[in-house]
């Protein structure tokens, strides 16, 4: 071996003796090319959850009869060769002989297509109220002439509802979870440490859990919210009734983990001094395991959020004025309506994409997550 | 062995009555109980009788009783094939589901038998050629369909079957035979309308049997007995098929422990999308219109029908695995 390449191997080695366990964490995970994608996949729909409003084009809720089922519109980047952006303006009609609303382009009507134009107003992060939008329209307001993705029955711009409804899908995610990960922690650490009848009780609880089809018991219990109640009630609840189920997985690790460090001398330690067992789960066990439950977290957020959409799709979960993928589909129910306009169908895309992306996250982060094996 | 199926028909006991009790949660759930659903009802037509009435429906179902009076009056009739009244149809409950039920669990098992039939060959493919592009391209799809929830898949189905062939791809018979009785050519019709929820129902727990079967038959390919088989100058195929994919192939039976759940599951939405004749929609519709004693049946049956498939593919597994047979 030549003599700097064997420098470079002992540095190497030298680097790694001396490195935190978050550092050796991090470069397992930085190798793991698809993990990484994944990551900024999510970070990304992260992001559009936090600036939605400023992303989207026109009010969500805004609904104009007139604008039924429009497709979408295609953005015109050039005019005469120089650079500037255009939508041409729609006019609807309505067949005399199907009834259905055709539209036509107006070429003669051009609506100029600007980045950070004015469109409705918001409040910025919650800070200050603003106009400004990342895509804006001159002239006519947004609402009535700017359909990225055609708009819905209610002549809703599908775009705008699409970001809107990013926000509520992940953030019900990710509600859901930390439930699942405070009963999963909890309970399987109880589980773990204690053993004996406990821990067989909370077994057999799991085991029953897992063997039982969980979506008709969803729907039940879904179907049994008061149909009074307010979206954020529903909002709860429904997190709620999903982490009730979806806790066992996390708890299954957790169990095992727990279980592993029972024994270990740190443990006996604490116990000698004093502590009760609910300061040794969670003050000097949780944090060992913290990358496993991270890990099984991000494996069970995609989870939720099907579970969510699944719901929401067949009317018994999140209801409109809500908007969530879910919500979004359920105007997709009817087949026929979808084939005359398959672009209600849009909310299919950013469900699989960040599935996909979750599942590669959550496949790195397990790996990651032990970065002493080989 | 007699001690491993009485722990096993034990747990199974264990986990039905838990499912009863989940069940009965669910009818007792909503605000109100039927008779003042039934009230209002009747009120509205104009009924002066009406809230007598309510008493007489109250006193019947026991109502008025205490709730654990309630269910062990609900459980004994059901323990006697008496699953109540359905409100919103005006039948008893079990005319209503009918062969409902059993059409989910036909659909239920054909997706289990299509996530068999194509994960092996494709598991083993992906193994024997690793790195290769068909691994690649394999394990991609694999992913996708991992990604993909099943009722979005079915909905994109129907759409496309609807856009490019112009069919409807739903239902399980063809019109002819909707209300036909059994006879050969019907069940040949819901063969062939039984491919799409199949592969809809299939396609995620095939995803995740190909990478179970690629890593189990990955960990055999290592082991020296191959290598003393290859260096014997056994061809490749037999060498393959006659251990390692045996050895291989036991987590490969036990997955149907945690596939049948999901795919049972999973079945009551794509049924719905798909609008099968199975209690999918049934459920839906019940809960919809808050007949409870219809929607308790129905999570009640589905919960079942899974722990006994469960446990006779555990039973299975152990006439064919000697490993479980022999353990304590």
């Amino acid at each position: 071996m030549p003599a700097d390449s064997l420098d470079k191997a002992v540095t190497d080695e030298e680097r790694i003796s001396v490195a935190t366990q978050r550092q050796l964490i991090w470069w397992r995970f930085r190798k793991h090319k698809l993990a990484m994608c994944g990551g900024i996949v999510v970070l990304l729909f992260y992001l559009v959850a936090l600036f939605g409003d400023f992303l989207s084009t026109s009010d969500p809720q805004a609904s104009d009869g007139q604008r039924s089922l429009m497709p979408p519109q295609s953005v015109r980047l050039f005019q005469d060769g120089s650079l500037s952006p255009h939508v041409y303006a729609v006019r609807g009609e309505r067949d005399p002989v199907t009834l259905q609303r055709t539209y036509a382009v107006d070429p003669s009507q051009r609506i100029p297509v600007r980045l950070f134009g004015h469109g409705y107003e918001y409040k910025f992060l919650g800070l200050f109220t603003t106009d400004i939008h990342l895509i804006g329209t001159e002239g006519t307001p947004a609402e009535e002439s700017l359909f990225l993705l055609g708009t819905d029955q209610q002549g809703r711009d599908i775009y705008s509802r699409l970001i809107h409804a990013t926000r509520t899908s992940m953030l019900i995610g990710l509600t859901g979870v930390v439930l699942s990960i405070l009963l999963g922690v909890a309970l399987g650490g109880i589980s773990g440490y204690y053993g004996g009848a406990v821990d067989t009780v909370i077994q057999r609880l799991i085991e029953i859990l897992r063997s039982i089809p969980v979506i008709p018991l969803w729907m039940g219990l879904a179907a049994a919210m008061p149909k009074d109640w307010s979206v954020t009630q529903v909002y709860f609840a429904l997190t709620v009734i999903l982490s009730v189920i979806g806790w066992t997985e996390l708890g299954r690790v957790v169990r095992g983990r727990v279980m592993q460090i029972r024994s270990e001398d740190f443990v006996t330690a604490a116990e000698l001094v004093g502590s009760r067992p609910r300061r040794v789960i969670f003050v000097h066990m949780v944090p060992l395991f913290a990358s496993h439950i991270i890990a099984a977290t991000t494996l069970a957020l995609p989870l939720m959020i099907v579970a969510e959409t699944s719901l929401s799709f067949l009317g018994l979960g999140l209801r409109p004025p809500a908007i969530s993928w879910g919500v979004m589909l359920q105007q997709a129910q009817n087949v026929q309506a979808v084939a005359l306009s398959p672009w209600m169908l849009v909310p299919v895309v950013p469900v699989v994409v960040v599935i996909l992306a979750f599942n590669f996250l959550g496949d790195g982060l397990r790996d990651a997550a032990d970065p002493y094996d080989i | 062995m007699l001690n491993y199926i009485g722990r096993r028909l034990a747990l199974g006991l264990f986990t039905i009555w838990a499912v009863s009790v989940l069940s009965f949660l669910i009818i007792q759930l909503p605000q109100g109980d039927f008779a003042t659903t039934r009230l209002a009802e009747l009120a509205a037509a104009g009924n002066s009788s009406a809230s007598f009435e309510a008493e007489r429906l109250r006193a019947e179902y026991g109502l008025d009783q205490p709730i654990l009076v309630q269910y062990f009056a609900w459980i004994g009739q059901v323990v006697q094939g008496d699953f109540g009244m359905s409100f919103d149809w005006n039948r008893p409950v079990g005319d209503v589901i009918g062969d409902r039920l059993a059409l989910s669990m036909v659909v239920s098992v054909a997706a289990i038998i299509f996530t068999w039939a194509v994960a092996l060959p494709i598991g083993v493919y992906s193994a024997v050629r690793r790195y290769s592009v068909g691994d690649y391209t394999l394990t991609f799809l694999g992913f996708l369909g991992l990604a993909i929830p099943n009722f979005l898949l079915a909905l994109v189905l129907m759409y496309l079957g609807f856009a490019v062939f112009d069919a409807n791809v739903g239902g399980l018979f063809s019109a002819e035979y909707e209300n036909a009785p059994w006879s050969f050519a019907k069940a040949w019709d819901l063969l062939k309308h039984l491919v799409i929820p199949a592969i809809v129902l299939g396609v995620a727990g095939t995803a995740q049997l190909i990478r179970i079967m690629r890593a189990n038959l990955l960990d055999e390919l290592k082991k020296p007995y191959v290598v003393t088989a290859r260096a014997k100058g056994l061809s490749e195929r037999r060498l393959v098929a006659k251990y390692p994919v045996r050895v291989a192939l036991n987590p490969f039976a036990s997955s149907i422990g945690f596939l049948f759940p999901h795919v049972v599951s999973g079945a009551v939405v794509v049924s719905i999308v798909l609008s099968l004749p199975t209690v999918g929609p049934l459920l839906l519709r019940a809960l919809q219109a808050q007949d409870m004693y219809l929607a308790g049946a129905i999570v009640l049956l589905l919960g079942v029908m899974t722990v006994i498939g469960t446990l006779i593919s555990d039973l299975v597994l152990m006439w064919l695995d000697p490993r479980i047979r022999h353990a304590r």
